[in-house]
Order: structure tokens, then C-alpha cells, then sequence
């Protein structure tokens, strides 16, 4: 299936990474430290090569979206499991062991089993998927992902009719995860759901990397959900299972919350969390005195995911 | 001894300005991290708490050390208080939003922790703009009166900061006990005074309020009838 992206984003819109960047030259160079002029691409390429240095471009990827620098989507994470505060979380995920690493697919599916992720990436086709990512605190930024389609995926395990639902399992490792050791505030694992047109659509991806090269840990190496209509906590990290359900699984913030974390959580400015506004986002690496970005119906993905909503009213489905 | 005082004064005066210095080397040195407004709300906002919470320490260390004088850094402190919570103001209109006021608006209406940061902010402005002596020798009674807001206002920063956070709640957690403490402190001193001027009348009065109250207690039982 072919959607074409017909809107695009202009490019007015996008923080220009060079003045981030012209600021941070002028500070190292003050500190007399090297620093390597990095590019708009591959920004982590500094030692080693790039997992992988050339990928064909997924359809939904536009040249008009400038990625957000790479050093701030490394260190601007929410990872629950280790911490509360995006620091403490960074730097506790480097522990996380993620080699070898295999999925159990279940549910209702006809050839169920667990898969050798390095089995699964042999069969997958892997695209950089440039997309916008929206949190669901109000910020937001632009990834270059390296991913493949999660519909394809399932297509191989031959999902049976009676599947209505897709839910994704985190990993559970308390004895490196401190907030999973002392039970606190969300069930664990983590637990996220999509409807399964949600998980078919052509725009939702299993990620591996970004940047051209394989995800860091606290970006949810080893394998990540990306959803990117959907609130940010909806594409959840370090998958080990996905099972096909004929019920809507119970998610996790939703579980903690019900009145402010909905099953479909799809961005949306005009239905305001509880406590705050959704109407407008600060995107990373935009710098001070420029003005917010307006949020966008379904991310700015309107075009390719608002059919899957019709006749739904979506102040109720939140 | 007065030179020493004034000496003093203006060294807390440039003190209280350091974590102002502070976060401009932050933001020359690019040290705020990957969402710097984000970090310079936050910045801006604890310093303000920081500085209510010192201005409400100041009478229960008086009255713990009974150490005089501590009044004048009570308002000076109160003051920066008013001049963080301000920066913390300007930074969201200037720095965050760029004076969009479409997008201030929709951001205030529908964030309700932003109302409790607007209420707090509210009262530290009206104690602020009656803190000068002349203001206070002219409002008389209703100075006193005015100026217990301060507690509203710290409760209300306090839920401004709670309220806009998924997780990491130990910040607004440990401003919570410090607010609390300084309150039951306050709490303490007047039982004890109401106590205290309960005892001081004298005993033939005392036997005639006892008496009032004993005439006045069937009446009441009375009229519930």
C-alpha cells in the first residue's frame, strides 16, 4: 500500500539545527575543546561506523523534516524502569543487557513462537523512517529511525481473524531496573496496546536504530514500537513480547491513570490533558525566544491515519 | 556595629543574586541540558521557592535562636523571592512563547497547574508592592493580615510544581515537608499562646468567663430544642 505523503512540513517550521549548533561551536571553541563540526546526518558517527550508513528512504520520510540533533534525542528520554528524571534514566539504561535478545509472538496468531531478533532483522526489510515525535509532556522532536514495518512482522506469523487487538510487553529485568525492583508507581512491565489496524498501518514501525546506527539504550535498544500520530509512551521500549489479542489490552499509564493517559492516546491539540494543555509543543534544539510549534491533529499525520478514527469521537476515545 | 549590619546586608543582597549568575553561565555554557527552557522554568521556579521557603524559616529561627534583627533579611528575602517568581514569569512569555498570546492563552486556560502559579505569583506581587516600611506604617492592621498570604502562596507553588509532573516527584516532595514544617511550627506557637493567654487571666475573671460560658451553654441546648 502506497500513501503518499502529499503535506508536507514546511521547513519554516523546523528548528534550525544550525543555530543550536553555531552556539555550541562558539561555547567549545571558547573552552578550547575539540570539537568535530557535526553534520545534519549522521551526528553520532564520531569512532566507530554507522550500523548501517546507507538506507533507502522509507515513503513517509521527507527531506523537509531536519532530524533533531542526535546528542539531544540521546539524552532527553523517559525510561520509567530506571528513573523519574530523564538524567538518572540515560545513564542507569547503559546497564540494560541486550544481547541476544528474541521475542515471544502469541495470541491469535497461526505460527506463534519466539524469534531471534537477528532472525527477524534478516527477513525484515529496514528503511529510515524520519518522523515526528510528539510527548505527551509537550515536547517534541524529529527521528531519523531505522526500522521496518511492525504489519509486515505479523503478516509472518499469520495473524487469524479473531485478532482484534496488539499488545507489546517491555522487558523485566528488576535487578538492573531500580524502579521495577521497588514496584514503583506503573505495573511492570510495561504494557502498551494498539488496535490491530492501529499495528498494521503502514506508517508503524519496530525500530533498531536511529541515525543510521543501533538504538541507544535509553532510546529502547533493542527493538522500540514507534507510533508516531500517537503520544510518545505509546511507542514502548525494549520489546519481548507481542501477542494478538481479541481484547483491548490494559495499558500501563492508562492503568495508573485512566482519566489522563487513554488507550488511543493520538495526538491531539484540541483535548488538553487534565492537568495541562496539548495545544502546543517546544521542539528540541529550537532555541530561546522562538515561539512554540502549534500541535497537530494525529502528529501532522492526519492525511495517512484519520480514516482509521471516522466516526469517532475522539474528546471520548482520548 | 551599624556599618558592620549594612556590610552585611549588602553581601546577602549580592548572594542572593548568585544563582541568578549562576544560570547565565549555565546557559553561556550551554550546561541546561537538551530542553534548556524547560530546565530554565525549572531553574528560575525553585529559586523562587527556595526563597519563600527562607522567608517563612526566618521567624521560627528567631524565635528558636532569639536572635533580633532578623526582620529586615525577612523582607529582603521575600523580595527575591518576588524577583525569581517575576524571571520565572518573563521566561515563560519571552523566552518559551515569544509573546504569542494566541498560544499563552489556549497554554493558561487549559493547564490548571498554571492557575496555582498565577495565584502564587499574584500574592507575592501584592506583598512585594506593600513591602516598603511606609506602606506598611499606612495599612496598619491589614498588613499583617495581607501578608499571611505567603502561606497561600507557597502552598500554591508548591501544587503549580506537583501538578504538572508525570513522575519524579521528590523536588516538589521535599519543598511539601519543608512548607509543612514552617506551618506546624506556626501552628505550635499559637496553641501555645492561646494557651498561654488563658492562663494569664486572672483567676477571679476566670471563674466569671467559666460561669459566662456555663449560662450561655443551656441556652444553646435550648434553642437546638
Amino acid at each position: 500500500m502506497i500513501i503518499k505523503t502529499t503535506k508536507d512540513i514546511p521547513a519554516s517550521e523546523i528548528t534550525d539545527p544550525l543555530i543550536f549548533k553555531e552556539r555550541r561551536k562558539i561555547i567549545k571553541a571558547m573552552l578550547a575543546t575539540v570539537f568535530s563540526g557535526v553534520g545534519i546526518a549522521p551526528a553520532l558517527a564520531n569512532n566507530h561506523n554507522p550500523a548501517w550508513a546507507t538506507l533507502p528512504k522509507s515513503d513517509f520520510s521527507t527531506d523537509l523534516l531536519t532530524p533533531t540533533p542526535a546528542e539531544l534525542i540521546k539524552n532527553y528520554t523517559n525510561y520509567y524502569e530506571f528513573a523519574f528524571n530523564k538524567q538518572d534514566s540515560t545513564s542507569l539504561a547503559q546497564k540494560l543487557r541486550t544481547d541476544p535478545w528474541s521475542i515471544e509472538i502469541s495470541g491469535e496468531v497461526e505460527k506463534p513462537g519466539n524469534y531471534y531478533l537477528e532472525d527477524i532483522l534478516r527477513q525484515q526489510t529496514l528503511q529510515e523512517h524520519i518522523y515526528r515525535f510528539r510527548c505527551v509532556e509537550a515536547w517534541s522532536m524529529v527521528v531519523p529511525w531505522v526500522g521496518f514495518s511492525l504489519g509486515n512482522l505479523l503478516k509472518t506469523v499469520k495473524p487469524l481473524s479473531t485478532a482484534n487487538f496488539v499488545k507489546f510487553t517491555a522487558v523485566h529485568q528488576p535487578e538492573i531496573m531500580p524502579r521495577q525492583h521497588n514496584n514503583a508507581m506503573l505495573e511492570w512491565p510495561y504494557v502498551e496496546g494498539l488496535r490491530i489496524d492501529e499495528a498494521m498501518h503502514p506508517l508503524t514501525i519496530l525500530a533498531v536504530g536511529m541515525y543510521g546506527d543501533v538504538l541507544p539504550k535509553q532510546n529502547g535498544a533493542p527493538l522500540r514500537l514507534v507510533v508516531p500520530w500517537k503520544y510518545g509512551f505509546k511507542s514502548i521500549k525494549a520489546i519481548v513480547k507481542i501477542e494478538l489479542l481479541k481484547r483491548p489490552p490494559i495499558t500501563s499509564w492508562s492503568q495508573f491513570a485512566p482519566d489522563e493517559y487513554g488507550f488511543y492516546s493520538n495526538v491531539n491539540p484540541a483535548v488538553a490533558h487534565p492537568r495541562w494543555s496539548q495545544n502546543s509543543e517546544r521542539q528540541l534544539g529550537s532555541s530561546f525566544f522562538t515561539s512554540r510549534r502549534q500541535t497537530e491533529l494525529f502528529n501532522g499525520y492526519g492525511e495517512q491515519v484519520a480514516s482509521l478514527y471516522r466516526d469517532m469521537d475522539l474528546r471520548h476515545f482520548f | 556595629m551599624i556599618l558592620q549590619v549594612n556590610n552585611l546586608r549588602s553581601k546577602s543582597i549580592a548572594v542572593c543574586l548568585l544563582p541568578l549568575l549562576w544560570l547565565f553561565v549555565d546557559i553561556a555554557f550551554d550546561n541546561l541540558g537538551a530542553n534548556p527552557i524547560q530546565a530554565l522554568h525549572i531553574r528560575l521556579g525553585d529559586w523562587s521557592l527556595r526563597f519563600l521557603c527562607l522567608t517563612l524559616a526566618i521567624t521560627p529561627i528567631q524565635a528558636i535562636t532569639k536572635w533580633r534583627g532578623m526582620a529586615d533579611y525577612r523582607q529582603l528575602l521575600g523580595l527575591y523571592a518576588f524577583f525569581y517568581a517575576t524571571l520565572h514569569l518573563l521566561a515563560y512569555l519571552l523566552v518559551d512563547h515569544a509573546l504569542v498570546w494566541r498560544m499563552v492563552g489556549i497554554d493558561i486556560i487549559e493547564s490548571p497547574y498554571i492557575w496555582f502559579g498565577i495565584l502564587a505569583y499574584i500574592i507575592v506581587f501584592l506583598l512585594a508592592l506593600t513591602s516598603p516600611k511606609w506602606a506598611k506604617k499606612r495599612m496598619g492592621k491589614n498588613w499583617k493580615k495581607l501578608h499571611r498570604y505567603i502561606y497561600m502562596a507557597a502552598v500554591a507553588g508548591i501544587i503549580h510544581y506537583f501538578w504538572q509532573l508525570k513522575g519524579n516527584l521528590a523536588e516538589p516532595l521535599f519543598y511539601s515537608i519543608i512548607v509543612f514544617l514552617l506551618l506546624s511550627f506556626r501552628v505550635l506557637v499559637w496553641v501555645k499562646n492561646r494557651q498561654l493567654s488563658k492562663m494569664m487571666i486572672p483567676r477571679g475573671q476566670r471563674a466569671l468567663s467559666l460561669v459566662d460560658e456555663q449560662d450561655v451553654m443551656p441556652e444553646a441546648i435550648r434553642k437546638r430544642r
